[in-house]
């Protein structure tokens, strides 16, 4: 960092790295694979997920390779099918999903709120040894079985397959059963660790959008629980629950697995628009503009989210009133959305922001956001998502938000609490390139998939007609640019694990409540429960004082 | 959990209530928080339950003679035999609350006892449900045999049928296995009016799965 961001004194020597953290405190494999520290389970978690991230990134561009010619290009045509099988189930259940919540909430969520450890330690752990048996069991199961059904699992084609899909299915279940025993914690947490002085609203937005994920976690992931369940009994014994030829209802398939999977995209995207509320402040060096706005509009999405999933079935004959009022429902959405980006924005105007490499991605997010945003009040516009259904549109309209948002969320959250985490700073101008290579490659994998999908390229499709040739080089161009400022991210960050310099307690100056604890911070969090006198987002008009906290240094 | 072995006797006849983790100030709070993550799994448990009943009203609509038929094939006394013998169990488990509340171990060792007696039962009159089905071919989708049931959609009731019930069963039995846990602990006198969420939690879910099948079996046998 060279330019100056602190409004706060700057410390005359340098900082120290503590001598004793959470890092440090046991050091053999079985104090961490044993550990009830929720520091470290969501270091365990950040393997798990970075290891997911890598699979479905493999995946993504061997599909994007293949796309490159229109015809055969590397791989036969079945083979292409379980990719984006094994590319979409990853990516969802074992990327997105956990991403946010278990690492940085994991991390984050107790120290924000004063606590020593969230309110089931041991639960968490147990959660994650689930989410590493439900992915090894679904991996397994992807791999050895050749699932081909899409991530989707659409009935009668996933009940009738003669692939081997009941692992795949049963490993989406336990996963599930990770993702609600997090949710339970941090809802639980939230509730009743709360240090003395951190009100309901004085909790950092953060908590908010990871209070609202939580809720969706537990009341949605039973039902898809449900689902997948009934769909490996139907696999295995023939039941015909979803098979018409047997009295079954294909539809009733489509209206369980959505009233999980379309909430679900709100697991992955509100913990990264809590994530952009944090940081947004420390680049913009002001408070947060509309706090309360931002935090109930998480719970306004929550909610509605539950309502909306039948804009996934606009055409399995639905009635037009059903698909039309699925289709306002879903426009809430956009208008809860909206308000969260007219504050950020708002937090923006006249702040004096500091150009990094979070504030880039906050850029990114803000675009992919917004555009991925749009195009869904589009495509839950029943007249014209008749015409885009099953097309490119419909990718690239998912992609922007639950990959574009989510994974600038993600980084975002990675570079600001990087320092926080393992006590050192990266370098920041590798990662404004990287930055930068990251949201160009981004749009160019996805804004010609736009253009694809309206002149009618079909998803999922092996083939295509020489016409969408150039769009799909672009496409391909686009997602190597992409590969390359990961591999770039891997490397510098790799590096700055060990050799980078020391980050002290607050780097940024930020005003939220994790970064008056040490950095990295000592297993116990704080000496004594501390006393937060001021809001997490005050920049302004607050006298320069550190929480009145006992600390370790 | 910390070895009962390791904690003192107190005066009034039962054991210390275990360390308080360390990241909790009371043990009030402690408590809350265990009760308040119970309720909310049990929320999940309701919303696992909720797509089976989804299905059935969908097929119900779609199928009413098969649904109706098929109704008066499940034996009306052994279902209302089963749902005493839940319900019971249910108020024994209420009472055993109450009894650990108050430090009564060895009373509420017994009613707990007693409720994993009814939930036995229970499984067994459900086994000889079972077995009766499977004689006579009313078995869910492509196993499906049954001559008497003559209107269209008779295989979708007995997914349904099976599917709840085998689902349910399942409840029981990790409902019983929780009880036998609590009620050991009962036998060591772990609980105290300070310390009982143990008991609580385990008696919600086996209140839960009471609750569950009181929805089922109206729904099963009745209508």
């Amino acid at each position: 960092m060279t330019a100056p961001l602190t409004t706060t004194a700057v410390p005359p020597a340098g900082p120290i790295f503590p001598k004793k953290s959470y890092l440090n405190d046991g050091t053999t494999i079985r104090s961490w694979l044993l550990t009830h520290d929720h520091k470290r389970i969501a270091l365990l978690y950040l393997v798990g997920v970075l290891i997911s991230l890598f699979l479905g990134g493999v995946f993504a561009m061997v599909i994007r390779l293949e796309l490159l010619t229109p015809g055969p290009t590397i791989i036969e045509a079945l083979t292409y099918n379980r990719m984006f099988t094994l590319h979409g189930l990853i990516m969802v259940f074992m990327f997105m999903i956990p991403s946010i919540p278990t690492i940085f909430g994991n991390f984050f969520l107790p120290i924000m709120l004063g606590a020593k450890d969230v309110a089931f330690p041991r639960w968490n752990l147990t959660s994650w040894y689930v989410y590493m048996a439900g992915s090894a069991l679904m991996l397994w199961g992807l791999i050895t079985g050749g699932a081909d059904t899409g991530w989707t699992f659409y009935a009668p084609y996933s009940t009738t397959t003669t692939t081997n899909i009941t692992p795949v299915l049963l490993g989406v279940f336990i996963i599930g059963f990770s993702s609600i025993l997090t949710g339970l914690n941090f809802i639980v947490t939230i509730h009743t660790l709360r240090a003395p002085g951190v009100t309901w609203f004085k909790m950092p937005l953060f908590v908010w959008s990871l209070y609202a994920t939580s809720v969706i976690q537990v009341l949605a992931t039973p039902v898809l629980g449900l689902t997948t369940l009934l769909v490996s009994a139907e696999h295995t014994f023939g039941f015909g629950f979803f098979d018409p030829a047997r009295g079954g209802d294909p539809i009733l398939f489509q209206h369980l697995f959505w009233f999980y999977s379309h909430p679900a995209v709100y697991i992955m995207v509100l913990p990264s628009m809590g994530v952009i509320s944090e940081v947004i402040c420390a680049v913009a060096r002001k408070n947060i503009f509309g706090y309360k706005m931002i935090a109930m509009s998480s719970l306004g999405i929550a909610f509605v989210g539950f309502f909306a999933w039948g804009h996934h079935l606009f055409t399995s004959g639905q009635s037009p009133f059903d698909a039309g009022a699925f289709g306002a429902i879903s426009m809430l959405v956009g208008i809860f959305t909206a308000i969260k980006v007219f504050n950020w924005v708002g937090t923006l105007y006249k702040g004096a922001i500091v150009f990094n490499a979070i504030f880039a991605y906050i850029c990114g997010f803000l675009f992919f956001l917004v555009f991925g945003g749009m195009t869904g009040i589009a495509v839950a516009t029943v007249s014209l998502d008749v015409h885009w259904q099953d097309t490119y549109f419909v990718v690239a309209h998912f992609h922007f938000v639950m990959v574009g948002a989510v994974i600038m969320g993600f980084l975002a959250a990675l570079h600001y609490w990087f320092p926080k985490m393992f006590g050192r700073k990266y370098p920041e101008n590798w990662a404004l390139l990287a930055a930068g290579l990251m949201i160009l490659g981004f749009s160019a994998t996805f804004i010609p998939q736009f253009l694809l999908g309206n002149a009618g390229m079909p998803r999922r499709y092996y083939e295509y007609p020489e016409r969408f040739a150039a769009l799909n080089v672009a496409s391909t161009a686009g997602a190597s640019l992409l590969a390359f400022a990961f591999i770039i991210i891997a490397i510098y960050l790799a590096i700055a694990l060990k050799y980078g310099e020391v980050a002290g307690r607050n780097p940024w100056g930020s005003r939220g409540y994790e970064w008056d604890v040490p950095s990295p911070p000592p297993t116990e969090n704080f000496d004594a429960v501390p006393v937060f006198t001021r809001g997490p987002h005050e920049y302004q008009d607050v006298p320069e004082d550190l929480a009145k906290v006992g600390h370790a240094i | 959990m910390q070895s009962s072995a390791a904690r003192k006797m107190t005066a009034e006849g039962w054991l210390e209530p275990p360390p308080l983790p360390h990241h909790y100030d009371t043990i009030e709070n402690h408590q809350s928080a265990l009760r308040f993550g119970m309720w909310l799994f049990l929320g999940t448990e309701v919303l696992l339950f909720a797509g089976i009943f989804v299905g059935y009203f969908t097929f119900r609509h779609y199928f009413p003679e098969a649904f109706e038929q098929s109704a008066r094939h499940l034996s009306v006394p052994l279902g209302t035999a089963n749902t005493l013998l839940l319900l019971t169990s249910s108020l024994t488990v209420a009472l055993a609350h109450y009894n650990a509340e108050h430090g009564r171990n060895r009373n509420a060792f017994w009613l707990l006892m007693a409720s994993v007696v009814m939930g036995a039962g229970f499984l067994g009159i459900k086994a000889v449900e079972y077995t009766e089905k499977f004689h006579e071919g009313a078995l869910p989708g492509r196993f499906f045999s049954f001559a008497e049931i003559t209107a269209p959609g008779g295989p979708v009731f007995y997914v349904v049928y099976f599917f709840s019930t085998g689902l349910h069963a399942l409840h029981v039995v990790v409902g019983m296995s929780l009880l036998i846990w609590v009620a050991l602990r009962c036998w060591r006198k772990e609980f105290s009016p300070t310390y009982y969420a143990p008991v609580e939690n385990s008696g919600l879910y086996w209140h839960l799965v009471d609750l569950v099948w009181i929805f089922l079996y109206p729904l099963l046998y009745l209508v």
